[in-house]
């Protein structure tokens, strides 16, 4: 057997080493994601039918009040397919974004006691808010069955690389976000406002089309490209946009990287400061 | 053979204190001083951020060298605050030091806690799971090691049952199964005997024995328990303000530990003027040991204990009259438990003291259990009244985990009379 040798310093920079160590502790990312999923619908009546159920009702409101009584634009789609192929993104986004940027301050009990690899706690939740994307899925299915749309092989090829760029979006942000939670608590209280502006500011609920000439301005967004791309692929709205993809790839790439340095750059100290 | 396993070069941890300013703040008071002064609030806002706020450097650990060899048990001791549980977390990777240098060679299981990540949700079977892969087994070993640690818990029957409906008792019991049973190269364990019924405590006691003498690993172990400290730590470090005081072999260590408690000044008042026929003079009471009967102050359960009381004085005759009262106080809860009086018949010190020497009281088997004692110490001069000389020292009662069987309830018959003891004066230094 050989023999593992840590060197412990007062400053460590960072290197394949910690890449290593992430792979060597990834049964606890599963381990953590499963303890959220099993602990969440714990003495519940519904118990898991909560991860459909949220979304469904969400998109029932949604089609009643916007699609119905607002008379909002869906490029041509029933609204309740078109609003839903946008919630469940929306929907993994936001949760892997609230839940990674307080993924440290919630398991503040553990980080004080043990040690292994911080990166592991964000990476799970979003594990966990994925795995809450596939269960309401389901009823993606059901609906596209029900209104007659078959969505293209092509379209279905796509879905991951949009997934990916959710993730990285979500854990980019989430990464710089929970470091700084660790020290200041304000990131809690001022991430459920921002994420419900950024609702607005995502074409949810409506068309990226209705913002006109100033609709690369909504570009900016990643989110905005993914959900886009999804209904393009899914329900044929419009062709891929190969442009806004890449952009959004690229961009949340860089999110994401940036996220990974602060937190490491901080990592080593929170047990300090948390 | 002797390999090297841990070598700590030169480790240093400095944290900062920050002098917060009216802590929990209501916002009413925030806006106040805004509007009063709100320069100053964005001021002192700045200065936070840019960190120049009025700091205090605290060093937890300074200068810390040494290095442990392969298969050594070492015990880390030392008071409350010397930097034990800091150096445990250092050696844990929670928090990285200010200065120096580890080189660790091996996997490292850290037990600082029991029962770390335990989710009061989940059933006990589950929480096996989640608490040992947070500790860092594998989910194979988990389940190799599966029917060991239920068995070792004897929760077997409360397996599928959410750990929140656990008896404390139960829930310590399944927490340090799960630990006892990691397999690391070097295994770190902060003071977790303390938790548990007695018969749980000498379980893990026993466990913690068994692999530290068959498995051959490596153990860092800090307590304040002495007894168990000497019963599995052949080394022993003690730290003092951040810095090892003394490092060597247990007994040595543990027996300068104990006796440098006495540098306390736990002597409140030491002189009494006394008047012995027309000499008015004073007696000084110099040193005071509590031991056990051979001399030791690791005094277990059931030893005698040996009180001696060191003391000069400004006279040439014998004193006498001289009445000694000693109370053993047990620390918590604060309450009598023992009192030796030197003038209730034939326990009388006689007709009195050497101008300089020691009073020694000695007892029979005290049968005192396992803690933490006050010995109070009254003086009183039969014929100066409202005179008399208050004096205290602490001792501790220890646990021989060898002979130990926790049946230490109180013997009736023993207890039900006084225990006998006997008071003597001694001439010399």
């Amino acid at each position: 057997m050989s023999t593992q040798i840590t060197i412990i310093r007062p400053k460590k920079t960072f290197s394949f080493h910690d890449l290593r160590e992430l792979w060597q502790y990834k049964e606890l990312i599963y381990f953590f994601s499963w303890r959220d999923l099993k602990v969440r619908y714990k003495q519940t009546f519904i118990g898991v039918s909560w991860a459909i159920f949220q979304p469904f009702i969400t998109m029932v409101v949604f089609t009643v009040f916007f699609g119905g009584l607002a008379k909002m634009p869906s490029d041509g789609v029933p609204y309740p397919i078109f609003v839903y192929v946008g919630l469940l993104f929306w929907q993994f986004f936001s949760g892997a974004l609230s839940d990674t940027s307080n993924a440290l301050i919630t398991n503040q009990p553990i980080i004080t006691k043990v040690y292994f690899p911080r990166l592991i706690l964000p990476i799970s939740s979003v594990v966990t808010k994925f795995i809450d994307f596939l269960i309401a899925s389901i009823i993606l299915v059901g609906l596209m069955m029900y209104y007659g749309y078959m969505p293209h092989a092509s379209g279905l090829l796509l879905l991951p690389l949009l997934l990916i760029i959710t993730f990285m979006a979500s854990i980019g942000l989430g990464l710089f976000l929970a470091a700084i939670n660790v020290k200041y608590r304000d990131v809690r209280y001022a991430l459920p406002f921002f994420i419900q502006i950024l609702l607005f500011v995502t074409p949810v609920i409506y068309p990226a089309s209705i913002a006109g000439k100033y609709s690369w301005i909504l570009a900016l967004n990643p989110m905005m490209g993914v959900i886009q791309s999804a209904r393009a692929a899914l329900l044929g709205t419009a062709p891929t946009n190969w442009l806004l993809i890449f952009i959004s790839f690229f961009g949340t790439l860089l999110l994401m990287l940036f996220g990974i340095y602060i937190f490491k750059r901080i990592e080593r100290y929170f047990a300090d400061i948390i | 053979m002797s390999q090297t396993i841990i070598e700590v070069n030169n480790l240093g941890k400095k944290y900062e204190i920050v002098h917060e300013r009216g802590k929990y703040m209501a916002l009413r008071d925030v806006l106040m001083n805004i509007i009063k002064s709100p320069l100053n609030f964005f001021k002192s806002k700045a200065k936070q951020v840019v960190g120049l706020e009025k700091k205090e450097d605290f060093w937890a650990l300074k200068d810390v060298n040494f290095t442990v060899n392969k298969g050594e048990v070492i015990g880390i001791i030392g008071r409350n605050g010397a930097g034990k549980s800091t150096m445990l977390k250092i050696l844990s990777q929670i928090t990285p030091p200010t200065t120096g240098e580890i080189k660790v060679f091996g996997r490292v299981g850290s037990l600082l806690e029991v029962g770390t990540g335990f989710h009061p949700e989940l059933t006990g079977r589950e929480n096996i799971f989640l608490n040992g892969a947070i500790l860092g087994m594998t989910k194979k070993e988990i389940v190799k090691k599966f029917d060991q640690i239920i068995e070792f818990a004897g929760i077997s029957k409360f397996l599928d049952t959410p750990v929140k409906y656990y008896s404390s008792g139960m829930y310590v019991r399944l927490a340090f199964s799960v630990a006892a049973h990691m397999e690391p190269d070097i295994l770190i364990v902060d003071e977790v005997l303390a938790v548990g019924d007695a018969d749980f405590q000498k379980k893990c006691l026993g466990k913690m024995g068994e692999i530290t003498k068959t498995e051959g690993r490596t153990i860092l172990f800090v307590s304040h328990n002495m007894a168990a400290i000497q019963n599995l730590c052949k080394k022993t470090i003690w730290l003092e303000n951040g810095q090892i005081k003394k490092i060597g072999e247990t007994k040595d260590i543990i027996n300068s530990y104990s006796s440098n408690k006495t540098d306390i000044p736990n002597i409140t008042k030491k002189s009494l003027p006394l008047k012995v026929g027309d000499i008015v003079g004073k007696i000084n009471f110099t040193e005071i040991s509590i031991t056990n009967g051979g001399g030791s102050e690791m005094i277990q359960s059931e030893d005698r204990l040996k009180i001696t009381l060191k003391y000069n004085s400004d006279f040439k005759t014998e004193i006498p009259d001289i009445r000694v009262l000693i109370s053993l106080i047990c620390e918590d809860p604060q309450r009598n438990v023992l009192r030796f009086d030197s003038h209730v018949t034939t326990k009388t010190l006689g007709d009195g003291i050497k101008p300089s020497g020691r009073i020694v009281c000695e007892t029979e088997n005290t049968n005192l259990t396992e803690g933490k004692y006050i010995a109070e110490i009254m003086i009183l001069p039969q014929r100066a009244k409202h005179s008399q000389l208050k004096l205290t020292k602490e001792f501790e009662i220890m646990t021989d985990l060898t002979k130990y069987d926790y049946n230490l309830k109180p013997d009736r018959d023993n207890s039900s009379y006084l225990i006998k003891y006997n008071f003597k004066g001694q001439a010399g230094n």
